[in-house]
């Protein structure tokens, strides 16, 4: 593919992209832009609460993408492992469901599901996971003890302790040793009006595949997506109402 | 039996050979837990058998454990003072000393097992209140505190008339304790193997048995150490009582395992932690029902053995030795079973959902655990040295 550089999607294109917007990039090469998620938000404005982030995953087309989702999230925020996968960290992971009395297969990609009520945060005992205002659940990373009650308490398993020293850490996803971390939903391109990482990198590969933005807009891409589809959520028996839905999980 | 006997409390003169033994024995085992917990914290917790499915490991075995034993090492005090017996009011300042200690060996591992137990200020001082380990936070720093006021009015005579008040409160204090340590898992709504009402009763019946079996080995242990005699009717109540304790539970182990039992969605953990789960499988039955419960109910309650000294002695052992593998169960079998997803449909393709997670303890996670035990008993050591705790006498007072 010719222009890589050009692949990489700029503030002012997603500014711009009040409506879904299809650009050449080369012969045969097209880029689909969708509607930007938000104006960045002006230094010292609070987050509003009139927000609500979320992703909507078509599970019956995440196969396309499923490498590239996992790899845009590890290069994004310099997560990396040591070759040990029961220790290393997995912001995003590929897990594959099997019905056992059909023997359908779907892949979905599990993050931090960012739900309204997260047990997380409800039994860390000082704070350091929280929910702000717009629905991203994060680890204050400075008054994170490491008592990982939040790992016992996260119904998908999505939350990381950082087991062993860390480097080539990015500016802007601090990682440290003994602290508990998870996908942020690339809490600091949102900040910019930008898309998280995962989602780019998915919508490149195969357009529409994971749809972001307001589940509180009523005219965002993502409510009419979730509004028109049957979209599920993970253990949705739990009343936990996850800022991530799945499209496709049952049938 | 005259109730209004005098009763001596003395330390325990001298040096000898043996009180230097055991302070040494017990200083190594703390200095081993210091040497496993530096080992974890500066290289990370991945040189340990936890990982991101088992992120408690045998820490927090022995640190529960400890930590549920010291409410229940206060049961002596608690019959003494509250309940008026006064068989064990010779007893009750032990009792006293033996569950400050436990719970400062169980909170030592605790800390020490954090990723960031430098940051142990933080979590002192930054609280949120809906969490239950902030409220444990205060529950284990304030038994600490209630329990040394109330050794004060044990053992100071102008304050004697003030011990029952607060022996009262320090009881009170320590059934909410053990509730808020059976609520971490009580409230864990994401795991079929824990988020059930029972573990705050069950774990306030498994507090009363363990710290029971400790206290009855230490007053063994310190009254043969100290050449005190201890009379056999001392040891026949404790050891009936111990009988009593284990046996409830066991019934609050039933009552929890039967209700998952008809809770359609729970049979998978059932199945696994009852019948298929190997390891787990075994410490529940033979570990935790066999020896640590049924097999001491019978040493206690037989005829042939329920006047033997040695079988008492044998059934808090036995009493300890399942306890801890009930906790294991609890924490590390409750961890292996895989997190559901999407009910009915199995998981495969990565380690963090598929099957059941491995786990191995490392000997820095048991040199810790057994540090904490150390120092648990260290401290209870240098507190019969230096304090007047143990009664110069426990032989039995003849009736009159």
């Amino acid at each position: 593919m010719t222009g890589a550089a050009t692949m990489e999607l700029t503030r002012r294109a997603l500014l711009q992209g009040a409506a879904a917007t299809v650009v050449a990039l080369a012969p045969g090469v097209t880029l689909l832009l969708g509607p930007a998620p938000s104006e960045a938000r002006a230094p010292g404005t609070p987050v509003s609460a009139k927000t609500r982030w979320g992703l909507l995953v078509d599970v019956s087309r995440y196969a396309e993408v499923a490498d590239t989702v996992v790899e845009a999230c590890r290069t994004e925020n310099g997560w990396t492992g040591h070759g040990r996968p029961l220790t290393d960290p997995q912001w995003v992971r590929n897990v594959t469901l099997n019905d056992p009395r059909t023997g359908a297969v779907r892949t979905l990609p599990v993050m931090c599901q960012h739900c309204e009520h997260p047990p997380c945060v409800d039994v860390c005992p000082t704070g350091a996971s929280f929910r702000r205002a717009d629905g991203v659940v994060l680890v204050d990373k400075h008054i994170c003890i490491g008592c990982r009650y939040c790992m016992m308490a996260c119904p998908f398993g999505v939350r990381f302790f950082v087991h062993e020293n860390v480097t080539g850490q990015k500016p802007h996803a601090p990682r440290g040793k003994g602290t508990v971390e998870s996908c942020t939903l690339c809490v600091h391109r949102l900040d910019a009006g930008r898309r998280p990482a995962c989602v780019e990198a998915a919508e490149r590969k195969s357009p529409g595949a994971m749809i972001f933005g307001d589940l509180n807009d009523p005219n965002s891409e993502i409510a009419r997506a979730v509004g028109r589809h049957v979209a599920l959520r993970l253990r949705a028996d739990l009343g936990l109402d996850q800022g991530v839905f799945y499209k496709g999980l049952n049938g | 039996m005259t109730a209004a006997a005098r009763i001596e409390f003395r330390e325990h003169p001298g040096w000898g050979r043996g009180f230097l033994t055991l302070a040494g024995a017990l200083g190594l085992l703390v200095l081993g837990g210091l040497g496993g917990a530096h080992v974890m914290e500066s290289e990370g917790h991945w040189v340990t058998g936890m990982s991101n499915r088992i992120v408690w490991g045998t820490p927090h075995v022995f640190a529960v454990f400890l930590i549920v034993a010291a409410s229940g090492a206060l049961n002596v005090a608690s019959i003494s003072s509250v309940f008026g017996r006064e068989l064990y009011k010779p007893l009750a300042r032990l009792s006293g000393v033996l569950a400050v200690s436990l719970l400062a060996g169980g909170l030592a591992v605790l800390v020490l097992d954090l990723g960031r137990p430098d940051r142990l200020i933080v979590a002192m001082t930054v609280y949120n209140f809906k969490s239950i380990f902030a409220w444990n936070i205060f529950l284990y720093t304030g038994f600490f505190a209630v329990v040394i006021v109330y050794l004060w009015m044990m053992m100071e005579k102008r304050m004697n008339r003030f011990s029952k008040p607060v022996g009262t409160f320090a009881f009170l204090w320590r059934l909410v304790l053990t509730t808020g340590t059976g609520s971490i898992f009580g409230f864990l709504v994401a795991r079929q193997a824990y988020d059930t009402a029972v573990m705050a009763p069950m774990f306030i019946a498994m507090s009363l048995a363990f710290g029971h079996a400790i206290f009855l080995l230490v007053v063994m242990a310190a009254s043969a150490g100290t050449g005190r005699p201890l009379g056999d009717e001392v040891v026949r109540r404790l050891k009936n009582l111990l009988g009593i304790f284990l046996a409830a539970t066991l019934y609050f182990v039933a009552v929890q395992h039967l209700t998952n039992l008809y809770i359609a969605e729970r049979q998978g953990v059932e199945r696994f932690l009852l019948a298929e789960g190997g390891i787990y499988t075994w410490l529940f039955w033979v570990g935790h029902v066999g020896i640590g419960c049924l097999v001491p109910i019978a040493l206690v309650f037989a005829p042939a053995t329920a006047s033997s000294r040695g079988a008492a002695g044998l059934a808090a052992v036995l009493a300890v030795v399942g306890g801890i593998a009930q906790i294991y169960v609890i924490i590390i079998g409750g961890q292996a079973y895989p997190l559901v997803l999407v009910p009915g449909m199995e998981a495969a393709g990565s380690v963090l959902d598929a099957g059941i997670a491995p786990y191995v303890p490392s000997v820095y996670e048991i040199a810790l655990g057994l540090g904490g035990v150390g120092l648990a008993l260290l401290l209870a050591t240098i507190a019969i040295k230096v304090l007047p705790v143990l009664p110069e006498s426990l032989a039995d007072v003849p009736a009159k």
